[in-house]
């Protein structure tokens, strides 16, 4: 057996290597379904008809998505510089924090323009709390992965803090939680769908122009690339990776500020579960370009909402969905290779072994 | 004091497995991010057994199978198909955490029996008793449980390993030059195997003490983080054995540190959730002073983090 490096990959050879990414995902999670004692086909069918398989259900789906592409959107710009941020949660619950404060507690802001208020403290909350590592990361070269997944805890334990403390609503004896968003401070709906979501379709189309086309998108792949290249160029490397974590976290806050006034009405933990991380595969299999993202988020959207329709459905566990994510991103991970590298069973006289010697 | 250092040992004791499981990996050239994920597959598969069988061996076994066989994946995913190791430890850690979720709905809110709690009661050295001034003192380590002094064995054979066997010595060549051991006939990838199969063992294990041990019940992410601090305390316990025992000592203190404070009825009151912060951001401090310091000679291990690949040589 023979490893031999790929001269180049043709669009149709990476798309062939991924879809049998998925398709080893499926079956490598089939069985382990099988294992559990259940019947792979049923419950893969259960989802994806709970995610799509009527008008409301697929309404769900989209709103699922909402938070997955904003993040994922965030967690790309960070990853386009090989910026590791895992803190997606802390940011969007800072983010959610900060808007919630405007909502509840701040009444001299006219009405109308309490929603954009928020949106503008939310992308500041959530950047700050990614800016933190940055700067470190900047100055010292301190490892960002840790530092982003400790401020998560950080922040969880804030917004406990605040839960059980100065924000819990007194009106509810017994039972902590924050008031509920005033009817000015909640996303208007368009269609049936808040506004979030046409939010995050403009995101999208905005980073691929800005990623593509600025020049400031064009030193984050230059820093991500290669650091000394990028201070070859005479760039400043510090203000671009304290700038880019500024805008990764403030994406991620914007998700925090569309879950809080679109979904959940108000500040709670459910603000975050788990996009942060969700977005983190969504983010790596979407090849960082944003408008895929669009397209993985739909995806995941569809095994999210299909995982907790099997909950109610079959009794499944939801998490089943979190062990399938790990499944498809491991079968992605792996694929790599071969979209790197071409395995040879060559025999000793073929041609091509003779051609190489020679 | 001495009943809170106590303790402080206690809950430094997963955090002491998980940073020497890390360690591994990261002496074979291999930064796993996945420390959290095969903590909580440990912890997960330990309880289990626990359950079923009611025996420590068995259920230790189980938890160091499962850490290992996370740790499988990793290595398949980094050595032979040279996955990128931070996204493929993250999923690691995704697919862990899901893993233990999911199976750990169906132990939610079990309690172990006192049968097998029974097994790791403190025991405390004979001699003990008998030294005047010291002993006290000495009880803080040699008044512990038999998980807890398995941890003092994984840290001595960990240190006679690295630092006394040729393996260590080869070990230790293939982090910090990979391409040189190599070159010298070290076999690069059943080392890297090896030893990020150990690791994973050890995080199995650090996992599976808080679930049979610290807890001793089973709560959703029991690991609560341990995992990420460990990855940080490997960086300050500069990848030595005998330091690491004591980053978790020091850790494990600020862990319960909140609760010795509520406790002492300050004239100011530190609201809870403030002090559960502490673990979180002394890590935080320690990965800041870790990367100052790095200019000054507490070097990780030189190929840390870069995939090898012969052919790329």
């Amino acid at each position: 057996m023979q490893i031999v490096k790929r001269e180049g990959t043709s669009v149709k050879q990476l798309i062939i290597i991924r879809l049998i990414a998925i398709i080893a995902a499926v079956i490598v999670s089939g069985v382990f379904i099988v294992f559990l004692g259940y019947d792979p086909v049923k419950v893969y069918s259960n989802m994806i008809s709970g995610a799509l398989g009527s008008r409301i259900r697929f309404r769900s789906t989209l709103l699922e998505m909402v938070p997955l592409v904003i993040t994922s959107l965030g967690i790309l710009v960070a990853f386009k510089m090989k910026f590791w941020n895992i803190g997606g949660e802390g940011q969007i619950l800072m983010g959610a924090f900060a808007a919630t404060y405007i909502a509840l507690f701040v009444d001299w802001i006219p009405k109308y323009l309490v929603l954009p208020v928020m949106f503008i403290v939310g992308f500041l909350a959530g950047g700050i709390w990614g800016l933190i590592p940055a700067f470190f990361k900047a100055k010292f070269g301190a490892n960002e992965t840790i530092m982003t997944l400790m401020l998560n805890y950080i922040a969880v334990q804030w917004i406990t803090y605040l839960q059980y403390g100065p924000w819990r609503d007194p009106e509810l004896k017994g039972f902590a939680k924050i008031a509920n968003f005033p009817d000015h401070a909640l996303l208007p709906k368009v269609m049936g769908i808040h506004i979030g979501f046409y939010i995050s379709l403009i995101l999208v189309a905005v980073l691929t122009w800005f990623l593509r086309k600025t020049k400031r998108g064009f030193e984050i792949a230059v820093v991500g690339e290669s650091v000394s290249t990028a201070r070859y160029a005479g760039m400043d490397i510090s203000r671009i990776i304290m700038s880019t974590m500024l805008l990764s976290g403030g994406l991620c806050g914007i998700t925090g500020v569309v879950q809080a006034a679109g979904v959940t009405k108000t500040l709670t933990m459910n603000v975050s579960s788990g996009y942060g991380f969700t977005a983190v595969i969504t983010t790596y299999l979407s090849g960082l370009s944003a408008p895929r993202v669009l397209v993985v988020s739909f995806l995941f959207a569809i095994l999210l909402q299909g995982g907790s329709y099997i909950q109610s459905a079959l009794q499944i566990p939801q998490a089943a969905a979190e062990v399938l994510q790990g499944m498809i991103l491991f079968c992605a991970l792996g694929s790599e290779f071969f979209t790197r590298y071409k395995v040879r069973f060559a025999r000793k006289n073929s041609v091509s072994s003779e051609v190489k010697q020679s | 004091m001495i009943p809170f250092l106590k303790n402080a040992i206690i809950s430094g004791t997963p955090l002491l497995f998980a940073i020497l499981g890390a360690m591994y990996n990261e002496k074979a050239g291999n930064l796993n991010l996945g420390v959290e994920g095969m903590m909580l597959m440990g912890a997960a598969a330990g309880f289990q057994v626990a359950l079923l069988t009611k025996n420590p061996v068995l259920a230790l076994l189980a938890a160091m199978v499962f850490g290992a066989l996370g740790a499988l994946i990793y290595a398949f995913l980094t050595v032979t198909l040279r996955a990128n190791q931070s996204v493929t430890g993250l999923a690691l850690t995704i697919f862990g955490t899901g893993l233990s979720r999911f199976w750990g709905q169906r132990l939610m809110g079990t309690i172990l029996p006192d049968a097998f709690i029974r097994h790791f009661r403190p025991i405390s050295m004979p001699f003990l008793s008998r030294i005047p001034v010291i002993g006290p003192v000495l009880s803080v380590f040699l008044e512990q449980d038999l998980f807890v002094y398995l941890s003092y064995l994984a840290v001595i054979l960990s240190g006679i390993y690295l630092y006394h066997t040729r393996y260590g010595l080869n070990l230790r060549a293939v982090g910090e030059n990979t391409a040189a051991a190599d070159a010298s006939g070290i076999n690069v990838t059943l080392y890297k195997y090896v030893h990020i199969l150990i690791g994973g063992a050890l995080c199995g294990l650090g996992g599976a003490y808080l679930s049979l041990v610290y807890v001793p019940s089973w709560q959703d992410n029991i690991t609560s983080g341990r995992g990420w601090i460990a990855i940080a305390l490997v960086i300050f316990t500069s990848w030595n054995p005998y330091r690491a025992f004591w980053g978790a000592f020091l850790f494990g203190g600020l862990d319960i540190v909140g609760f010795r404070i509520q406790t002492l009825n300050l004239p100011i009151a530190i609201n809870q959730h403030f002090l559960k912060m502490l673990p979180y951001l002394a890590t935080i401090l320690v990965i800041i002073i870790g990367a100052i310091r790095k200019s000054t000679g507490h070097m990780p291990p030189k190929d840390l983090g870069n995939p090898y690949f012969r052919e790329e040589r």
